[in-house]
């Protein structure tokens, strides 16, 4: 049988490639613009849906062990600072507004205010960063970091402590208190994936700040700035559900 | 069978126990569960049977050359309707066949005498309750209920008597059991069957199974003297625990006489059973198994008493009831010699204070 | 057996088509920052060979040492090294990418009739996350091993050796990410490229059985990344996560583990299932039996596979009901495996069979997959599994399916689509032989581990009992033949890129997107866009080409 001629042609049948039929961004193998965001976008969803799956490992260690261990878990989490959190929150939901503003803007074509809010985003994010390291610096202070010379003296005697007082806790048993360490574990474990992201992140909005400086993302091809914000809105959510298991278990209006 | 020559047929029953494809059934379970892996066996076979008679047949009625052209068949919903409906109904047999055995395996009956394992890296060492112990084997006497409560000192390992057709994982933490009842005397294997390091393949070593005569030889040579509930009773005075655990009126702690099996409830609002694990439980992480009507001050003893020192004072407990430990004895000392071992149930029922003076704080309290 | 359906171009005049995917440029760069999905695949065909033999050669390892009861040949802490690396090795680093990597990369998009696959660009990240993780592994090979078993438990893998664990959980944590991504891209390609006319159900089963794995592969690997994290995180800095003196769970460990590592057990046979839906069909000129209840079987294996993961844990101390439920579980998901088997032996009814390579290793899988999903039922069992497991017979329960199954899915697909990749075919007569040595071998080296299983023999034992040693000899026997059978492809295939002759675009006469372009194919795969306007395995649609390109040419 001779060779079937089917479908391939010898490529010099091939039309001219000309670049006024479509912009310079279509990659060749997407029949058009639309297909080409269209699976874009599909690839970032299914990529979050992963993320999920991989924070979802932590989330299940922590339903489990602050259902064995909830004292331990309500004397440690008073351990952290309801400010600073807080502050965090709120400077990350700011940060997913300016970044949904940023969005529009690429999509509406304004180069400037682009700019604008990225950096602001980019700010927002530092700013959460740099609290996360005051935090941290805290906790190394009073040695409730796992695996480095943990101490339980903030849990069996909480007059000694500054933030157990204000908490109105009592001293815990030896063998609850040692499970504060297990509290600190996931903290540092979920807080310092967290962090990884948010780190991830703004390393990516530095990048896209020059880009959009240049306007790679005005002049019609806003695929990385939605994508990238998807993202950046999948790192905010992740903190508004740690947010409240790490910092305000079992918090009363007396504290 | 006369005619057959003695050479040939000792070179065939050789030849059968060395190719044999099953252990020696040798607990009152292996023919209950020989039954169902054959059962599955000749499922399998008849399935794999079908499968490869059609497509055999198939191959060979439908060759290129005997049937040049193909018929397109879409599908047929009955025959989907039958290879899903067939199979399914086999799997769920053997799920209920095996559901019941699995029960069966790990629900010691009550009578059942205990003897505690403790796995490390790399063997195997049983506590009995008369306190004769060993390494890397256990003796046992035939026709008996035998419970084992495993737990490990490091790593996992698998307690495994293949004769016995049981297995069961030992964990570092918290205590697991199962239970056999031996129906031939004789020397069986026992493995370690959980990966654990570097000797795991030497964690090995001898199931005996004694005649009751034998067996009672056998416990009275290898006595220490102690038995597991008296050493408990010994680490029970040596950590005071009787300062709180005792009868009296004011008494901090709650009394263990007869608190082995009993339904307790809990301060904070459930009801346990305490079995052996809640009793582990208890001493090591006593703040979260506080009886109702007691304040939270019970100190933990974790990092101050070992696993077999645990299994002692549990083992103790388990015998301040009165009626349990009576039994217990007799189940032990009708297989020992005349009078052995007769002594310690004088000390039963009450959880005397023994050793520490009133007034004097345990090792390790946490000032209220 | 001489009836054939391969149909050659006349020898004297063919020649492979000067442009197309593997000339059209050249240099070590073209390759290495290549877009093209099948200049990936033939990247990851190397990549997996390679470590595939190594894998290989720590099982020939094993077996040697197995051959008699001491441990003679090489210390027992070797021995740990040695079966740990080859379960590492052939688990993650060849079995899971397999068939994906390869022939899932390069034929997706053909076979829907696209350019490439969705993300290119993600796809070669993948191939770079392989290499990185698997140099990684060979690195700790080369600096004194890991031996915690490829299960990795804990407290063993945290606290009681002191070998190289960090490095091989990073290796396999790199690699994970790379079978996300591939997995994400074929999702991606899936719901958005197909080709005008290709709907749902007019998809290859090939397609479909990569369909479902992908979804394993996103949802699922991530758990194990967690996993793997927690325990770098507890032999470092000592997080009590798994501890049980500080409050932690051994067990959590393992259910994180199982939590992927039963649902990586189909992402690796599912796609194996792919290419043997498509040899069945091609090589008894029928369309699959039941199309749609295979398609949907591959689909309710990757859901239910989801839920089963305790049943690698009945023994270890969780609770009876939990054992009831999830042997439940188990018994359901063996069901879509069974339809599957029943639906290929009975597309053979009334077609019109030949047997060639890749026909053998077909047959090669279903006899060997029907036995080795059969015992997955034995240890789904919750009272039988407590005899067999920890033993050989889950030696012999996973080699079966993965080895007997898997791995003879994948030679079958790497024949049948050889002249499709390379514009050769391969030499048929040697191959067959091949094909029937590898069946022999490997029935002798693993079908005496059942036997070994059942009479109690423990797995990952350096030395054993005197009693084991005539069924160990067997298999080590067996595994020569076997290892003789895998290093024959290697040999012919390689001679075929230069002597094997000219395929031309359609050797098998088979349907599919694939088929009707050029061998190899060109870079971008199709000039025009096809449109699919006929069913899936149409070989009355395929009667009509060739007549119509016959009338046109006469």
């Amino acid at each position: 049988m001779s060779d079937s001629t089917a479908i391939a042609h010898s490529p010099h049948d091939a039309p001219e490639h000309g670049h006024e039929e479509h912009p310079a961004y279509l990659r060749h193998h997407f029949e058009n613009v639309e297909q080409q965001a269209d699976a874009a976008g599909f690839a970032m969803w299914l990529f979050l849906l992963t993320e999920v799956m991989f924070f979802g490992g932590l989330f299940t260690a922590y339903l489990i062990y602050r259902n064995w261990y909830y004292p331990a878990f309500v004397a440690a989490s008073h351990q952290l600072d309801i400010f600073w959190g807080t502050l965090n929150t709120l400077l990350l939901i700011s940060s997913s507004f300016t970044m949904a503003m940023g969005v529009w803007c690429a999509e509406t074509r304004k180069k400037q205010g682009l700019v604008l809010c990225l950096v602001l985003t980019f700010i927002l994010g530092i700013g959460f960063l740099g609290i996360k390291t005051i935090e941290y610096k805290e906790k190394i202070e009073k040695h409730h970091v796992p695996g480095f010379h943990y101490s339980l003296n903030s849990f069996l005697n909480p007059d000694t402590d500054e933030a157990a007082v204000k908490a109105g806790d009592k001293p815990l048993p030896l063998d609850m208190a040692r499970h504060t360490e297990v509290y600190f574990s996931l903290y540092f474990a979920m807080t310092g994936m967290h962090a990884l992201h948010m780190i991830i992140g703004i390393a990516i909005l530095g990048f896209m700040i020059f880009r959009a400086q240049a306007g790679a993302y005005t002049a019609g091809h806003v695929t990385f700035v939605e994508n990238f914000g998807l993202y950046w809105h999948f790192v905010d959510i992740v903190w508004i559900f740690l947010f409240p298991l790490l910092y305000l278990i079992s918090r009363h209006a007396n504290t | 069978m006369d005619h057959i020559s003695p050479v040939i047929w000792q070179f065939l029953v050789k030849w059968m126990t060395n190719f044999a494809l099953f252990p020696p059934e040798a607990s009152k379970i292996a023919p209950q569960m020989d039954a169902l892996l054959f059962f599955m066996v000749l499922v399998s076979l008849i399935g794999l049977t079908i499968v490869v008679l059609l497509v055999t047949s198939f191959c060979i009625l439908y060759s290129k050359e005997r049937h040049p052209v193909a018929v397109q068949i879409e599908g047929s919903t009955l025959l989907e309707a039958t290879w899903t409906i067939i199979p399914l109904g086999l799997f769920l047999v053997m799920f209920v066949w095996g559901a019941l055995i699995y029960f069966r395996v790990y629900t010691p009956p009550a009578n059942a005498m205990n003897i505690y394992v403790v796995g490390k890296q790399w063997m195997w060492k049983a506590e009995h309750p008369g306190g004769q112990h060993e390494i890397n084997s256990l003796h046992i006497p035939i026709g008996k209920p035998i419970q084992l409560t495993l737990i490990s000192q490091d790593v996992f390992h698998s307690f495994s008597i293949p004769a016995f057709r049981v297995k069961r994982e030992a964990i570092p933490g918290r205590y697991t059991s199962v239970w056999f009842e031996a129906t031939q005397t004789g020397t069986f294997h026992l493995f370690c069957t959980q990966y654990c390091g570097t000797n795991h393949s030497q964690m090995i070593g001898d199931i005996v199974v004694l005649t009751p005569d034998d067996y009672k030889k056998w416990l009275a040579e290898s006595t220490s003297g102690m038995s597991l509930a008296q050493n408990g009773e010994r680490l029970f005075a040596s950590l005071s625990c009787a300062a709180c655990h005792n009868t009296r009126p004011d008494a901090r702690g709650p009394s263990l006489a007869n608190v082995y099996g009993s339904k307790l409830a809990l301060s904070s609002g459930g009801t346990v059973l305490a079995d052996d694990a809640y009793l582990r439980e208890s001493i090591l992480n006593p703040s979260q198994h506080i009886t109702q009507g007691y304040a939270p001050i019970m100190p933990t003893y974790q990092g101050q008493v070992s696993e077999e020192g645990v299994i002692a004072l549990v083992e103790y407990i388990k015998n301040l009831n009165s009626d349990y430990r009576i039994q217990q004895i007799t189940n032990t000392t009708d297989m020992l010699p005349e009078g052995e071992g007769k002594a310690a149930p004088a000390a039963s029922g009450t959880a005397g204070p023994k050793a520490a003076p009133p007034g004097t704080a345990p090792q390790g309290m946490v000032k209220p | 057996m001489s009836a054939t359906i391969v149909s050659l171009p006349d020898q004297s005049t063919a020649r492979i088509p000067k442009v197309n995917f593997l000339t059209k440029e050249n240099g070590l760069l073209s390759w290495l920052l290549t877009g093209d999905h099948k200049r990936i695949a033939v990247l990851y065909l190397i990549s997996l060979t390679f470590f595939f033999f190594i894998g290989g050669a720590l099982a020939g390892l094993i077996r040697l040492e197995l051959l008699t009861p001491q441990t003679d040949l090489m210390a027992t802490d070797t021995y740990n090294k040695v079966f740990t690396m080859h379960g590492v090795i052939m688990v993650f680093f060849f079995l899971v990418p397999s068939v994906p990597a390869t022939l899932g990369n390069f034929l997706i998009p053909l076979m829907l009739g696209a350019k490439d696959l969705a993300l290119p660009k993600v796809n070669l990240l993948s191939w770079y996350l392989y290499v990185a993780g698997g140099i990684l592994a060979i690195y700790t090979m080369a600096t004194g091993g890991v031996d915690t078993g490829w299960t990795f438990t804990t407290p063993l893998s945290t606290h009681y050796v002191n070998t190289n664990v960090l490095t091989t959980g990073l290796a396999v944590f790199i690699a994970g990410f790379s079978s996300i991504f591939t997995g994400l891209n074929f999702i991606v390609t899936i719901h958005k490229m197909r080709c005008p006319g290709m709907t749902w159900f007019r998809m290859p089963l090939f397609v479909w059985a990569h369909y479902a794995a992908s979804i394993l592969m996103v949802l699922g690997t991530p758990v194990v990344a967690i996993a793997i994290v927690l325990v770098a995180l507890e032999r470092t800095i000592g997080i009590g996560v798994f501890d049980p003196t500080k409050g932690g769970d051994p067990l959590l460990f393992q259910h994180l583990f199982w939590f992927y590592s039963h649902p990586a057990v189909y992402i690796m046979i599912l796609p194996g299932m792919g290419v043997i839906s498509e040899t069945i069909s091609t090589f008894s000129r029928k369309r699959v039996f039941g199309y749609t209840a295979v398609a949907f079987s591959s689909v309710a294996i990757a859901v239910f596979g989801f839920f089963v993961w305790a049943h690698h844990m009945f023994i270890m101390g969780i609770s009876n009901y939990a054992v009831l439920v999830f042997s439940l579980l188990t018994m359901l998901v063996a069901v879509p495996s069974a339809i599957k088997i029943f639906n290929w032996t009975f597309t053979l009814y009334k077609g019109s069979i030949t047997f060639e390579t890749p026909m053998l290793y077909t047959f090669g899988f279903m006899g060997l997959f029907t036995i080795g999903g059969l015992t997955g039922v034995f240890l789904g069992t919750s009272g039988t599994d407590i005899h067999l497991t920890e033993t050989y017979f889950i030696v012999a329960h996973f080699h079966f399916v993965m080895v007997g199954g898997m791995l003879m899915a994948f030679l079958a697909g790497i024949h049948f689509w050889w002249p499709k990749m390379t514009g050769r075919m391969y030499p048929e007569k040697i191959s067959q032989l091949a094909a029937v040595v590898t069946f022999i071998g490997f029935n002798f080296t693993f079908f005496p581990q059942f036997i070994l299983g059942t009479l109690g023999m423990p797995r990952r034992y350096a030395s054993y009992p005197p009693e084991f040693q005539v069924l160990n000899v067997f298999s080590t026997a067996g595994a020569t033949i076997l290892g003789v059978g895998y290093l024959l492809p290697i040999l012919y295939l390689t001679w075929s890129l230069k002597y094997g002759e000219i395929a031309g675009n359609n050797p098998w006469q088979a349907t599919g997107l694939e088929w009707q372009t050029q061998s190899p194919p060109l870079t971008e795969n199709f000039l025009v866009t096809p449109i699919m306007d006929h069913e899936a395995y149409d070989y009355e649609w395929l009667e009509n080409q060739k007549e119509k390109e016959v009338a046109s040419v006469g």
